[in-house]
Parts: C-alpha cells; sequence; structure tokens
C-alpha cells in the first residue's frame, strides 16, 4: 500500500495479538482499540477471534455500539474471524438480535461443528478476482454460515462440504476461520484491498 | 478433500482465543451461567473450589462426570475441567464427555508423583501449572497447549502466582541474552529440552499462551498478573467465596480487559462487598502447599 492506512484491532478480549503480528508481516502497524475515542479517524476495523459473549457484553458496556455503527455508515471496512464473524452477522441461531453488530445480512450459529473435540483443519477454496486460490482453514469451536442474503458475496467455500466461510457484503468480510493463524496472509490482502478502495470512496 | 482434528495448531490456537479473558471455577450450572453472563470467556467446572479442597483435606479427584456434564449444558462458553496429575485415565473420561480443556491440576491430590500425562495423546488441549521457565517447558514437551502459574490456589493470596510469574518472565528475557553455546548448558540447567530452550531465546516468549492462576481474588489482582506478563486469568474460589459473585465477576472481567487503564480499575473496584478471606501463605505448612506437587 502506498499510502499509509489506520487499521485498528478491537483488543477487548481474543486473538487481537495474533491480527496484529499478522498486519505487521505485510507492512500495516494496527492499534489496538478498546474505548470509543480511539475509534476516530480509522480506515478499517479487525475484529479478533475470541468468545463472541465476552465482546459484546464489552462493547455495549464501553459504548462502542454506535460508534462502531457510525463507522459502518461511513463505509468504513470491517473484518472479522470467528467470533468477529458472529458479531457482523445480521442473526444469530438461538441469541436475541442485539447479540451482533449486523453489518452482513447473514445467519449463522456458533459452535455449529461441536466443541474443542471437533475443532478441525481443512482446505478453503477461495475466489477472489476471478482467481482461485488454496487455503488452510483453522476451524475452533467455528460458527457455521446457515443462510446469507442476495448481497452477500461468499469468496471461500470449505472444500469438504462447499458451504460458505468466507462471505462479503460491500466493505465488510467475514471468516468463520482463523487466517490469522496461519502464515499466509492471502485473506488480510483482501481486506487491505477493500481498505484501500472505500479510502478512496470516502 | 478431508478434514483433520486434534493437531497441535487447534490446541494452541484454542488457547490463544481465550486471551484478555477470565476463566472461572464453579461448581453448579448456576454458578455457570452466572459466569457466562459476567463475561468469562470458560468456565472450570470442580466439584469443589480449591478453598473447599484446602479446608476439607482427603483425597481430591476428578469431579463426577454428571457435575460436568450438567455444567456444559447450562452454557455455550468452552468448559474445562481439572485431573490429577499423571491420571491419563480421568483425561480420557473427560475427553469422551468432550470437555473443552483439561487442567492437569496440582489442586487435585497427584496420582503420580513421577510422571506427568503424555498430553499428545489426546485430542482436547491440555493446560498445566508451572513455578518457573523449566516446568513449564518441561509440561509443553509433554503436549501442554497453555501454560498458567501455580500460584497457591484457595489461599485468595496473590503473592505466589506473582513470584511464579515474575520469575518465568524474568529467565525467558535472561535466555534472550544467551549465546548458542550457552544455550546447551541452559537447557540442563533448566531441565528443559534444548529444542524449547532455543526456541524461547529466539522468540523472547514461551511457544504457548502463558496465562495466571493461584490466588487472584480481587480486580486489581487480576490487572497485577497481566501487567506483570500475564495474557489471561483464572478465577478460581475468588469470585464465589465473595459475598457478591456477580458483581464481582463482571469486575473481574472488565479488569482484565482493561487492564492498564487506572480510571477503569478504579471505578470496577468500589463496592464490591467482601473478597473472600483470604490465608498467609507463609503461615501453611510445607505439607499443606498445593504448588510444590509435580516437578
Amino acid at each position: 500500500m502506498e499510502k499509509r492506512y489506520k487499521i485498528g484491532i478491537l483488543a477487548l478480549q481474543g486473538d487481537y495479538e495474533r491480527h496484529y503480528k499478522a498486519l505487521e508481516s505485510i507492512g500495516v502497524f494496527p492499534i489496538y482499540v478498546k474505548l470509543p475515542e480511539e475509534l476516530k479517524d480509522i480506515d478499517g476495523l479487525v475484529i479478533p477471534g475470541g468468545e463472541s459473549p465476552t465482546m459484546i457484553r464489552l462493547i455495549d458496556r464501553y459504548g462502542l455500539r454506535d460508534p462502531l455503527v457510525q463507522l459502518y455508515e461511513q463505509k468504513v471496512p470491517f473484518f472479522g474471524t470467528c467470533a468477529g464473524a458472529i458479531l457482523l452477522a445480521s442473526e444469530v441461531e438461538t441469541m436475541p438480535q442485539d447479540y451482533s453488530l449486523g453489518f452482513i445480512n447473514m445467519r449463522i450459529e456458533r459452535n455449529a461443528y461441536g466443541r474443542q473435540r471437533e475443532s478441525f483443519e481443512g482446505d478453503v477454496e477461495i475466489a477472489w478476482k476471478g482467481e482461485s486460490y488454496l487455503f488452510t482453514g483453522i476451524f475452533i469451536r467455528a460458527p457455521q454460515i446457515v443462510d446469507v442474503g442476495p448481497e452477500v458475496e461468499v469468496i471461500g467455500k470449505l472444500v469438504s462440504s462447499g458451504e460458505p466461510v468466507l462471505v462479503r457484503q460491500g466493505h465488510v468480510l467475514a471468516a468463520t476461520f482463523h487466517p490469522e493463524l496461519v502464515d499466509d496472509r492471502f485473506v488480510e490482502q483482501i481486506f487491505l484491498e477493500m481498505v484501500e478502495e472505500y479510502a478512496t470512496q470516502r | 478433500m478431508s478434514i483433520i482434528t486434534g493437531t497441535y495448531r487447534l490446541k494452541v490456537g484454542f488457547a490463544e482465543m481465550l486471551k484478555g479473558g477470565v476463566i472461572m471455577d464453579v461448581t453448579t450450572p448456576e454458578q455457570a451461567k452466572i459466569a457466562e453472563d459476567a463475561g468469562a470467556v470458560a468456565v472450570m467446572a470442580l466439584e469443589r473450589v480449591p478453598a473447599d479442597i484446602r479446608k476439607e483435606g482427603g483425597v481430591a479427584r476428578m469431579a463426577d462426570p454428571e457435575i460436568i456434564l450438567r455444567i456444559m449444558d447450562a452454557v455455550t462458553i468452552p468448559v474445562m475441567a481439572k485431573v490429577r496429575i499423571g491420571h491419563f485415565v480421568e483425561a480420557q473420561i473427560l475427553e469422551e464427555l468432550g470437555v473443552d480443556f483439561i487442567d492437569e491440576s496440582e489442586v487435585l491430590t497427584p496420582a503420580d508423583e513421577e510422571n506427568h500425562i503424555d498430553k499428545h495423546k489426546f485430542k482436547i488441549p491440555f493446560v498445566c501449572g508451572a513455578r518457573n521457565l523449566g516446568e513449564a517447558l518441561r509440561r509443553i514437551a509433554e503436549g501442554a497447549a497453555l501454560i498458567r502459574t501455580k500460584g497457591e490456589a484457595g489461599t485468595g493470596n496473590v503473592v505466589e502466582a506473582v513470584r511464579h510469574m515474575r520469575l518465568i518472565m524474568r529467565q525467558i528475557k535472561e535466555l534472550t541474552t544467551k549465546n548458542s553455546e550457552e544455550l546447551f548448558a541452559e537447557a540442563k540447567r533448566l531441565g528443559a529440552p534444548y529444542e524449547l530452550v532455543r526456541w524461547v531465546a529466539e522468540h523472547g516468549r514461551l511457544p504457548v499462551p502463558n496465562f495466571a492462576a493461584g490466588g487472584i481474588a480481587t480486580p486489581a489482582d487480576a490487572a497485577l498478573m497481566m501487567q506483570l506478563g500475564a495474557e489471561a486469568v483464572f478465577v478460581g474460589s475468588g469470585i464465589f467465596k465473595s459475598s457478591d459473585p456477580e458483581r464481582r465477576a463482571k469486575a473481574i472481567v472488565e479488569a482484565v480487559a482493561y487492564y492498564d487503564n487506572p480510571k477503569v480499575l478504579a471505578r470496577v473496584s468500589r463496592g464490591l462487598g467482601e473478597p473472600m478471606k483470604g490465608i498467609d501463605i507463609s503461615k501453611l505448612k510445607e505439607e499443606e502447599l498445593l504448588q510444590v506437587r509435580g516437578w
């Protein structure tokens, strides 16, 4: 990237440090965000993996929900992995409406594959800009995307089942796996391309 | 296309997801629910909390699977449970139940005084306690995916956890200053595998996450451990042995998330009621110490 973009990582709980290292390794120097005022002038925001109940409670207790919605409305790109994907969904199975932020029109189910014993590694086929790319997906007590709206673009599919695991709606990107836990930076590059694209539009 | 489970990367990756969070000891589904509602990232399902184990004495064993299953049913967050040091059959039972993480714990009465469990044999991850870097690396060599300080469980006194965390962090720093010849002698001195010693020297950290446990009773205790380098906190007796567990649980969750923000810490520490009573560890007899179990 030519210009230096300000990328925030929501650091309330979870593997925010792994996201930091992943972005750092491709020349981005992100900042951790825990308070509303720290969201100012952000060009993109990462919501890490972790426990979504913990994160959503802290988001509400520390007044982060409205500023996050404002960022979304200003077309600032979001990227969520695992728990982050849950928070970005419009509907979370068996949970109340305000459990998530609703930036992607999809229904998602928490821990859909089972408990930690059933956590798995599996190949993900990513289709991006007309090319196909094979990526190692790390799925940890992962959520499953049950249904997506017509405006949602399925970018990555689990090869073994064909189900969607990496989706995008406009300036919001969500993965049910953990790209930050492997050495391949392909998914972060997609996010950075989105950051660049929307920064020029704002 | 195949799917693989139980890899070391999945185990350590799961430990990464717990970072910045609080894992709370619970003995009933109701307590587990309180912990989840307060924002805990996981619960440790037990028959008795360490303070009661300490008081009642006798042999402390893995909890009744019935209790563990009821707690697993009550919450959506991960559930951990403890096995005795070296008791690999208790671990097989917990794996069969589908527990998310096993704590091979000095809080229970050891089943083997020489050997810890070969944790590589299991699909689910293990956490083990350590008082120093050598102990931490021996556990990692055996397959632990997460290390926690031992502290002195069930005392409500953070002094031992502080001692263990400071020592581990100092020993890591010292290793990074050694040259390659010295690392062989260091491995011998630490009683740890050379490969792991070299890894720590090169990276300046443990190869797995490093959490705090043992005696944490207040939001300030939790934030202290985080500032000393812990990446998450286990709270045992500290919550449900206090006068207002619900409020204290919430306060400790916020204190861990905002461990570096004194303004938040001051606010959440106010009016929490009585903390657990606590024990002066120097008054304990050697045989009453839990941290000396394991090697």
